[in-house]
Parts: C-alpha cells; sequence; structure tokens
C-alpha cells in the first residue's frame, strides 16, 4: 500500500513542478517569479523526503536540510533587491 | 498494518497539498491571493511528506531521526518570513501609497516610509519620550 501511495505522491510533485516551472517562465511580474521559486523549493525537498523513503537511508535529508537553507536565503535576497536595490547595506 | 495505513494517508495527504499549492499559483487571479496557496497548503504539504518519513524510517526500518523534524521546524519558521517578504515586495512594485488604507497612526505604511522620515520620526519619539 506504501508503495501506491509513495507512487501517488511522486506523480502530485512532478505535475507541481511542471506547474511552477511554467509559472517561473510565464509570469506576470517579478514578485510572482520568485514566488514559483520560493516553491519549485519547497517541492524539491518533499521530493527528496519522498526519495528517501523509497531508497530506504535517510542521506537525503542533509542535502534537504542545505536547499532548504538556500532555498530560503535566496527567496530573502531577491526580494530584498527588488525592496532597496541592495542585498547587504 | 495501521502504521502502514497511517504512513499512506500521510503520504497522499502531503501530494495533494502541493498539488493544490502549485495548481493555486497558475489558477488565482490577483497577486495577493496567489501568495496564499504556496505558502499555507505547500508549506503542508512538505510536512506531511516529512511526517511520512519520520515514520517510515522509525516503523519499518528501525532508525530514528531527528532531521524530518529540523526541515520541518525550519520550513515552518521560514514560510511566513518569506510570504512577509513577498507580499512587501508586491505592495512595494504594484501599489502606490495612495491605493492603501490609513494607518490610524502618524506614521505611513512601513513599506514608503524613506529611511529619512523613519530618523525624524525616531528621533522625535525618544526626545518626547525622554
Amino acid at each position: 500500500m506504501i508503495e501506491y501511495a509513495l507512487l501517488f505522491a511522486f506523480t502530485c510533485y512532478g505535475l507541481a513542478l511542471l506547474m511552477n516551472i511554467y509559472r517561473i517562465i510565464q509570469s506576470p511580474g517579478p514578485g510572482d517569479r520568485i514566488l514559483a521559486l520560493d516553491t519549485l523549493v519547497v517541492n524539491a525537498i518533499a521530493l527528496l523526503a519522498l526519495f528517501g523513503i523509497l531508497e530506504g537511508t535517510t542521506v537525503y535529508f542533509e542535502a534537504s536540510m542545505i536547499i532548504a537553507m538556500t532555498g530560503f536565503i535566496s527567496t530573502v535576497s531577491f526580494t530584498r533587491f527588488l525592496l532597496r536595490g541592495d542585498i547587504i547595506e | 498494518m495501521i502504521i502502514e495505513i497511517l504512513i499512506s494517508a500521510c503520504l497522499v495527504i502531503s501530494g495533494v497539498f502541493g498539488l493544490v499549492g502549485s495548481f493555486g499559483l497558475i489558477k488565482l487571479p490577483d497577486p495577493m491571493m496567489r501568495l496564499h496557496a504556496p505558502t499555507k497548503a505547500t508549506t503542508l504539504g512538505v510536512g506531511g511528506a516529512l511526517v511520512a518519513s519520520m515514520l517510515y524510517m522509525h516503523f519499518v526500518n528501525g532508525t530514528f531521526s531527528f532531521h524530518e523534524l529540523m526541515i520541518t521546524l525550519f520550513l515552518f519558521l521560514t514560510a511566513p518570513v518569506t510570504g512577509n517578504f513577498l507580499a512587501k515586495t508586491h505592495l512595494h512594485l504594484n501599489r502606490k501609497a495612495s491605493d492603501l488604507p490609513p494607518t490610524a497612526t502618524d506614521r505611513p505604511w512601513a513599506t514608503y516610509e524613506s529611511d529619512e522620515m523613519r530618523e525624524r520620526i525616531e528621533a522625535a519619539e525618544d526626545a518626547s519620550a525622554d
């Protein structure tokens, strides 16, 4: 049963990643593009967690932790650049 | 068996929430509305996936790890911060100060307060507090 649920979750997150990529390519403004990038990072973390279940290892959690941190920092710096015209003042 | 049902339910709920969050990013009409879908639904979705992973590692593999809890905590802490920053960016780029309702104080909206204005107001507040 877990295998089918895992397959379902993989399909959902794959479709979600495709939607995010569509939003990044065709977007009404820079704010939406940053939001789509942030969602892409979060979905990538979920995919890594699912891949860890599939393989049965905990190796991928360090990678997802680092992805979470870089995603947060990059989103904050993008918005900071749009807000202030400068990242580190 | 119960554990298996629990893990499968977590996985299915997480998948549905992740899909709904990303679909809302495309579907919703207004930028402020679009902010809702990813920051809430997707965060819950990734939380579900990480809880499922933790249960699986504990009950099926027999190894317990705190990493999932750390990642969940980190995501739950950072999602509101990024949401706030994105909302401020949207206000800054797409709305004029005259479009917004009054703040009911003598200070303007924080996004439109210039550095000189803030210094002047804070110096006046310090002077009145002394």
